[in-house]
Parts: C-alpha cells; structure tokens; sequence
C-alpha cells in the first residue's frame, strides 16, 4: 500500500483531534481528541518505519535499520498512558470541586 | 642608615589619631578627657616639632618617601613629606599657635554639651593634621590634599553651630569662595604634569626643568596658582568669606582665620618663590592685589562695629601685605610676617574672645566700653596685641611691617607710600577697636556689668604666652642696619628661599628715615586716635562712613552679579530641565509599560480554549516561519 494513504489517514486523525480540542468545552472529549493527535502521530511513526525497513530490507535480508520509530512509537504510548492517569484525576477532582468537566468554569486564575 | 627624619609622619598622625578618638568617643568621653587627648596630641606634635626644627637648624634637611600615592604611567606621585627650612617653621607656627588655642578651647567651650564639645575638638584636630599634611607635603598633589582639607575643616567649624541658618550660609559661602579658588590650583597642578611630569618640589625647582618652561606656561601656572591662595587667603575678589567666617568659635577663629589656614597661599607662594621669580607680570599682579586688599579692608574695618568683624578685616589686610612682600620678591618677609601675624592676631582673638566670654555673647562694641578694670590681663595683652599689629618698635610688628615696607619702597615708592597709609590706618582702626571696648564708661545693660569678670587661666595662660611671642617675636628678623647678622630669619630660610637683589637699593640713611617716619606717623595716629575714642560715645555713620559700615557695598555687588543670575540659573535648570524634560523622561518611560501592559493584560482571558487556540496559531506560525524563512 503507498504510503500516502497512511499520510492522509493520520493527517486526518489529527486534524480531528486540532478541531475537537478547540472547539469542545467538555475536558473528557477534549482529553480524547489529545489522544486522538498523539495516535495519529504513532501512526504516521509506525508507516514511515515500515516503508524504510522494508526499502533496507530489500538491499540486506539481516539488516533491523529503519525500526527505531517503532521503539518511539512504544514510549509515546508509555507517556500517553502515564498522562491519561494523571489528566484523568486532574478531571475527577475538577468535578468533585464544580461539579462540571466544563473547562469555560476554569477561568479563576484570572481574577 | 636611614635618615632620623623619616619619622616626621608622627606629626601629623597624632592630630589625626586625637580626630578618630574625640570622634568616635563623642558620647562616651567626658569632658576633660577629650580636652585632654585634644591638646595632648597637639602638644605632642609640638615637642616634635621642635626637635625637627633643631634637626633642620642643624642642616639635617630630608625628604621622606612613604609610598606611591599616584602610579600612572610614567607619572609617579609619591606620598613623600619634605622637611626643611621652610616646612620646619610652619610647623612650629601651627602646632605651637595649634596648642595655645586647643588649650584655650577647653576652657572657652566649657559650656558646650558633651557631644558637641568632642565633635569640636575632633575638628580642631582634623584641622591641624591637614594643614601639617599641606605644609609637610613634598610635591603639589600632597599640599592639595592638606589645601582641600583645611577648607572642610574650616567649613565644618564655621558651621559649628549649625541650628543657626546664617551660620550654615555662612559656612556654604566660605567653602564655596574657597573652591573656586581651588579649581585654578589643580589646573596649575594638571598644567605642570602636562609640561614636566612631575610635581615633586625638588624635581620641579631645578634649573633644567625650569628652564623648559616658557614664559607663557610660567605666567599662566603662577597665576592659575596665585588665584588659588586668593581664595583661601582671602584676598580680592575672593576674600568676602572671611569675614563671614567669624561665625564660628572665636578660637576657631584664631587658628583658622587668623593665624594658619588662611597663610596657606603665602606658604605655597613661599616654596615656589623659583616659579614667581620667572615672571614679572606675575609679581606684579601678586604686589597690587596684596596691596588693594589691604587697603580696602582696612578701610571697611575703620567702621566695623562687631569686634570680631574688625580683627577679621584686619586679618585680610595683613595678608594683603604679605602677598604685597611676595609681589615684591621679599619671601622672607612674608613669611617673617605670617610667624608675627600669628603671634599676635591670635591673641587678639583670643582676647576678643575673652571679652566675648565676660559680656555674655556679646560682640557689638558699641555696647562695651572701660573693660580695662574688670579684665586687667584681657586689656594688658590685648593693648600689647595692638602695638604690635600696629608697629611700634621693638614689638614684633614692628620688623615685619618695616621688612615688608621697605620691600616696597625698593620696587616703587608709590607702592610704599600706599602701603604705609594702610599701615597708619591699621594702627588706628586697631586702637579704636581697643579705646571703645577697653576704656570710657561701660554702655551695656546692668546685668552685663555685673557678670563681667575675668577669664578662668586656661584662658588667660595661653594670651600672656602670645602677648610675649609678640613681644619678643620680632628679634628673629632684626634688620641688617641695626645689628650685623640680624636676620636670622633670613639666614635660615636662605637655602630655600632664593635671595633676590632689589631693583633701587636703598641707603642706610634712607632706611632710618623710612622707619623713623612710619613709627612717628602711627604713634600720631595712636594719639587721635585716643582723643576720638576714648569717651566714645554711639553715633550713627553718614556719608561716606556708612559705605564703609556697609564694606563698599561688595557683598550686595557679589549678590546682584553673581549670586542671583546663578540662583535664577539655577532655578530655570531645577524647574525646566529637572521637573519636565528628565521627570517627564522617567514618568513616560513608566506610564509607557503601564499602557502597554494594561493592553497586553486582555490576552489573558482565562479561557483554556483561548489559550489552546494561542497555542496552535503560534505553532502553526512556527512552523511557517521554519519552513519560509529558512535560509
């Protein structure tokens, strides 16, 4: 499969997640649409490795060269995972507090 | 082996150790301690003194280098004291005369605070270190150090009272008069060091660099350094200070005014006698300067009424002669009539003071008169005083006036016939001051009249040791016609004063007759002046004796030309410049970030969308930029 379809998957995952941040007031979308670019980030990563592995590949059957990606590909998934516990407490206490995951209510720092 | 000179520097280190004492223990010390450690430092100074005197007597003369005070390139100024002839005698001069009136202070100020009395001894030592410090020094920079801080000094006592405004004006005047007068002495310094490299006396005072001067650079320095002594030795147009000065301490007066600060420019004039003698028109100008003061000051004290205005007066005319021998090329005179003038316009201030000390404050002599019966020792020394100032042979007056009268008379007889006028004005303005305060019938209130008694000792001790210098002061200095080897003044100070031929020598004959005709014209002059004075009675001045009540009008002249367009000035700088053009600089640099930090405040909305919305066009921006404007 040509690369440009994972290009444009991705590009289209990630757009997504711009405009859901944006334009959402609700903090649980707004974090899903966070995860949302992260993934498209992982898979854009994931592709990109696979098209150079298999180009090496093809020069050297022995060769691991172009694989690295994949290995970021795994911490990215480690630091999302670390950050969804932790954003997702964040927004537990938030409710707790105002009873509502609107992030508009948090404006005090303002005042 | 070193030479045992070089331990001069104890001479003035003791005055300044008595400064930090009677300084820092202002309020700790009492009394008769910070009196004591006051004199008792002066005092040791003295007996130093001494021994360098006989030392340099001796001819064991030396120049002690402590250190480099100035390294700049090839420039050196090294911290060094000289020791000779001419320093040794003003060192006896300041630390004896130094000693009498510190003494006299214990007693004179006794009515002091305690905090007060020791911040006015720490000042009175300061003083005598600075002025050591000037006459010891061994090149300019150090005599400028000694120069400026005798000028503090002075400035710090003349304050001394400081709650009263006038006293405080008083102060700013003396001081402010005396740096006008030291600006031209550091560019004569700066002048030197441009022309030779140097300001060592003994490295500036030698043919070789003399004659790389050229005459322009010779006129130019002695005269940018003769308007320094005009400001600190009071002469015109710088003198108005002095009189003013008598704001502070009458023993203050005494040592400052009178007797040593203000004789620094004589001593500066004095060591650089090479320099003056180079330049004719120098001399000149020095001659008719000292001269017109003297005369003008004399004329003002003729009608003064406070007494300490009068011995102030006639202090500026007194030096007014000296700088009158100095134009003339009599160094030795000049510097006989300092040691003189010393000894006995000290005492007279210190007499005025004890008449001050009887009346209660009082110093109008319109309201004293036939003191003589209550303070004997007072009228007796202070009678000598005016006998001598006035010249009456044999008191020591007497041989300084004639040395320095005949120095005229041998550089232009219209010079002596002026001279000897003021002369003869001295010596009636001064028995005028001494018949309306000392004799008649008293004119101030009863309670004055009962309180009037004689000072304590402390007072008395050190105006009968004066009245006695100024007795026998003279006979240092006899001239050559009366007794062969005479001079013996002359003869110690000639290797530093380089002796100078008189343009119309004068015969012997001529000089009996010159000396006859001065005694017998002032004891005239004395004798009217008895018959005017002696039942004084008040009168008011009219017609031209108000103008000299008013001293010509000099200080309103001062105030019109110069001080009021300097105030105006200053007024235009502190209302235009200061308040709108650098207030409305620094206001409108703060108001500018208020502003704009009040606009760039609104970009904190405090909503996250915002924020969020931010953050993506500035990535996005970025990244643009990145991708564009990449090389």
């Amino acid at each position: 499969m040509p690369i440009n379809y994972y290009i444009f998957l991705a590009l289209a995952l990630f757009c997504i997640g711009i405009v859901g941040v944006l334009t959402r007031r609700n903090a649980i979308i707004i974090f899903m649409c966070i995860e949302l670019m992260l993934n498209a980030v992982n898979l854009l990563l994931v592709a990109f490795s696979k098209m150079h592995y298999l180009k090496n590949v093809a020069a050297d059957s022995a060769t691991t060269a172009g694989t690295d990606a994949q290995l970021f590909v795994f911490f990215i998934m480690v630091v999302a995972a670390a950050e969804v516990s932790v954003g997702l407490a964040i927004i537990v206490m938030m409710y707790r507090n105002i009873h509502s995951v609107d992030v508009n209510f948090l404006n005090r720092l303002k005042h | 082996m070193q030479n045992v000179l070089q331990i001069v520097y104890l001479i003035p280190l003791l005055p300044l150790i008595g400064f930090l004492i009677n300084g820092l223990g202002r309020k700790h010390l009492s009394k008769s301690l910070i009196g004591v450690i006051g004199s008792g430092v002066i005092l040791a100074s003295f007996v130093l003194s001494i021994w360098v005197f006989l030392q340099v007597k001796g001819g064991n003369t030396h120049e002690a280098h402590y250190f480099d005070f100035i390294s700049v390139g090839s420039l050196k100024i090294p911290f060094a004291f000289k020791i000779d002839q001419l320093s040794s005698l003003f060192l006896l001069i300041i630390t004896g005369v130094g000693f009498l009136i510190h003494v006299y202070s214990t007693s004179y100020m006794q009515e002091e605070k305690q905090e007060h009395f020791g911040r006015y001894f720490a000042y009175l030592n300061l003083f005598i270190f600075s002025m050591l410090l000037l006459v010891m020094g061994a090149n300019f920079v150090i005599m400028f150090i000694g120069w400026e801080g005798v000028g503090l000094c002075s400035y710090l006592l003349i304050g001394y009272w400081f709650k009263k405004q006038e006293y405080n004006k008083a102060a700013n005047k003396a001081f402010i008069m005396n740096r006008i007068g030291d600006l031209a002495f550091l560019i004569a310094i700066f002048w030197l060091i441009q022309k030779l490299g140097t300001v060592s006396y003994s490295e500036v005072f030698t043919a070789a660099n003399l004659a790389k001067l050229s005459t322009t650079d010779v006129t130019v320095i002695t005269l940018l350094l003769f308007v320094g002594a005009t400001g600190k030795s009071a002469q015109i147009p710088l003198y108005t200070w002095l009189p003013d000065a008598m704001a502070g301490p009458t023993p203050v007066s005494a040592l400052i005014h009178a007797a040593t600060m203000v004789t620094a420019g004589i001593y500066m004039i004095a060591r650089s006698n090479l320099l003056y003698s180079m330049s004719h028109i120098t001399m000149d100008i020095v001659a008719y300067v000292g001269l017109a003061t003297a005369l003008l000051a004399a004329t003002i004290a003729l009608k003064q009424n406070d007494i300490k205005k009068v011995l102030a007066y006639s202090t500026v005319s007194q030096l007014g002669f000296m700088f009158l021998a100095l134009g003339c090329g009599a160094y030795t005179a000049a510097v006989f009539h300092v040691m003189t003038h010393a000894f006995f316009k000290a005492l007279m201030f210190l007499g005025s003071g004890s008449v001050i000390h009887a009346m209660g404050g009082e110093q109008d002599i319109r309201n004293m008169g036939g003191l003589s019966k209550k303070l004997k020792i007072t009228f007796i020394t202070f009678l000598i005083g005016c006998v001598a100032i006035a010249g009456i042979p044999p008191f020591s007056g007497f041989f300084s006036k004639d040395a320095i009268l005949l120095s005229a008379f041998e550089k232009n007889p219209v010079l002596y016939g002026i001279a000897l006028f003021t002369a003869l004005l001295t010596a009636f303005y001064m028995f005028r001051l001494l018949f309306i305060t000392f004799t008649g019938k008293f004119r101030g209130t009863h309670e004055q009249e009962h309180h009037l008694h004689e000072s304590p000792a402390a007072m008395t001790i050190p105006l009968i040791i004066l009245a006695v210098l100024s007795i026998i002061g003279g006979f240092v200095g006899i001239p050559e016609v009366f007794m062969h080897g005479g001079d013996k003044l002359g003869e110690f100070l000639s290797p530093v004063i380089a002796t100078h031929a008189p343009e119309h020598p004068v015969s012997h004959s001529t000089e009996y007759m010159l000396m006859g005709l001065s005694t017998g014209l002032v004891l005239i002059m004395i004798l009217f002046a008895w018959f005017k004075f002696r039942n004084y009675q008040r009168t008011e001045a009219t017609g031209f004796g108000k103008v000299l009540e008013n001293k010509w009008y000099v200080d309103e002249l001062y105030d019109k030309a110069i001080v009021n367009p300097l105030n105006k000035f200053g007024g235009f700088l502190k209302t235009v410049i200061d308040k709108s053009l650098i207030d409305g600089l620094v206001n409108g640099a703060g108001r500018l970030v208020n502003y704009s930090s009040r606009q760039l405040r609104l970009l904190q909305s405090g909503q996250v969308g915002n924020y969020v919305l931010l953050m993506v066009v500035s990535m996005v921006l970025i990244f643009v930029v990145q991708f564009f404007l990449r090389k």
